[in-house]
């Protein structure tokens, strides 16, 4: 996947590839643009300049004769099932029940039968801890419960790519910690590559091979969570890291 | 009085023929403008230019122009152009783009409130905008846009009065007949209660609907514990209803 842009204000002259089943952990103060990247991948926003690619296909666009063009939206559309997101928000679909919120894109967009659907939705419930949930609506759930529907709804689809936009950052600190386990828990059983925002360093450390530190809308250090956590060669990423983890260099190599 | 109401009693037959002829308005009417709404509604909310172009053309027409004047159009104007239509239908068209002019501006309204990340969720999970505005956006707007449908109906239901112009025997044409046997205090009198009978009728029903709707997005209790048809969870009501 190899992304670049122009002279976008958000992010700028930005170039980087993430392998099959990479878990990679975007890192940086707020308006350093990795959410963004996040929505531009998902489609959820257009970038003035620049491609994406995905398994080698453009995504939104691609150059031809020199020119920009957009890709088909039929063509959009295909890409986009292979990849899925979980966000912020939760943004679990209210006028339906959790089951109804984890089958409805497998129905209506796979074409999968009801059936089939429904057995995966309470295989994923299981794996989240919710198997009991299946008819409540979202609104009757915890925080930490709907972003846990929300983790299933996402994996329903299959995705070869999951895309997490601060998924704990709406959550009581104590609940944290369990929507935390179970997208461990997911990084250990599967091979779906992973692009990952979060201010959780220590999920970060234990989740991803590669931590990307953004700074002004480009990535002004690369390393692997070792390396990042507990050595960070950039002088932004030591004064970053220091701000949020308190001390970076003892607590973070323990 | 005794008058009055043997009058009353007498005109019966035919205020009940005009009260059938109001329904029908008011039903057609509200039908042919929900339709207008939800279709201008969401045409006036794309990104593409013509269709949002070509809606906000229609709902400022209608809802810049005077009722009764569409309706001397529909009824006196057009049939000079070779197309006539009965009264009714005129009726039903007249007060159905009028009405679904004023409620495409409710649903447009209802539309853009429903939170921006539920249209990214749709995206997220492949859902075609058809998709998500038919299953996901429509119904969290619908429990949104109910109450001022309602006002919008009961506005409807007396701007039906107006086609006795186009020489329809409706519920107010009955009524003004009734005039002449009786005193205009009398029968204008039974007028209001009676339109106002309807007019509380339609909002019952229309607060059913919103409780419905809020209902399945998880919100408030079901219709049946709404109409206290069956006793809610607390038991309180219930059992006090049992004892009675």
């Amino acid at each position: 996947m190899e992304k670049r842009y122009g002279d976008n204000v958000v992010l700028r002259g930005l170039n980087f590839d993430v392998a099959k089943g990479d878990r990679v952990t975007l890192i940086g103060p707020s308006g350093s643009g990795k959410t963004t990247i996040l929505r531009l991948v998902m489609t959820l926003e257009e970038a003035e300049g620049g491609y994406i690619f995905v398994d080698g296909e453009p995504l939104t666009h691609e150059e031809r004769g020199g020119a920009r063009v957009e890709m088909k939206g039929s063509h959009k559309h295909r890409l986009r099932q292979r990849i899925g997101m979980v966000f912020q928000q939760f943004n679990l679909f209210p006028n339906m029940t959790v089951m109804q919120n984890i089958i409805e894109a497998p129905v209506h967009v796979l074409g999968m039968s009801k059936k089939a659907a429904i057995a995966k939705a309470e295989g994923l419930l299981e794996q989240v801890g919710l198997a009991d949930k299946a008819h409540s609506h979202p609104l009757e759930l915890s925080g930490g419960q709907q972003q846990r529907v929300a983790i299933a709804r996402a994996l329903a689809m299959d995705p070869e790519i999951l895309l997490l936009d601060e998924v704990t950052s709406a959550l009581d600190p104590e609940i944290v910690g369990e929507v935390l386990g179970i997208l461990r828990h997911i990084a250990e059983t599967t091979d779906i590559t992973m692009l990952i925002v979060t201010h959780e360093m220590q999920f970060a450390r234990d989740v991803s091979n590669r931590v990307l530190m953004f700074d002004g809308g480009r990535i002004i250090e690369e390393a692997t969570p070792e390396v990042m956590f507990s050595n960070p060669q950039h002088e932004r990423t030591q004064s970053f890291l220091q701000a949020v983890l308190g001390n970076p260099m003892v607590e973070a190599a323990e | 009085m005794a008058d009055n109401f043997d009058a009353l009693l007498n005109a019966l037959p035919l205020i009940l023929e005009g009260l059938i002829i109001t329904l029908q308005l008011t039903v057609g009417g509200a039908i042919l403008a929900m339709a207008t709404a939800v279709v201008l509604g969401v045409l006036a909310q794309q990104d593409n230019i013509l269709l949002r172009g070509f809606a906000r053309v229609i709902i400022e027409f209608f809802r810049g122009t005077s009722l009764v004047v569409q309706l001397f159009w529909l009824f006196f104007v057009l049939p000079q152009f070779g197309l006539s239509f009965p009264a009714m239908a005129v009726g039903i068209a007249a007060l159905g783009l009028n009405y679904g002019a004023y409620g495409a501006e409710i649903v447009r309204g209802s539309i853009n409130s429903v939170p921006a990340g539920q249209w990214e969720a749709t995206t997220a999970l492949s859902l075609s905008k058809l998709q998500g505005m038919r299953r996901v956006i429509f119904p969290q707007a619908w429990a949104l846009m109910i109450p001022s449908l309602s006002n919008l109906l009961v506005h409807l239901l007396k701007g039906t009065a107006i086609v006795s112009f186009i020489t329809m025997a409706d519920l107010t044409f009955r009524i003004d007949q009734l005039r002449v046997d009786t005193n205009t205090f009398f029968a204008y009198g039974v007028g209001l209660v009676l339109y106002f009978l309807i007019a509380y009728v339609l909002t019952l029903a229309m607060n059913a609907l919103e409780a419905r709707a809020k209902h399945k997005l998880g919100r408030g209790v079901s219709l049946p514990e709404a109409l206290n048809l069956r006793s809610a969870d607390t038991g309180v009501t219930s059992s006090t209803k049992e004892h009675v």
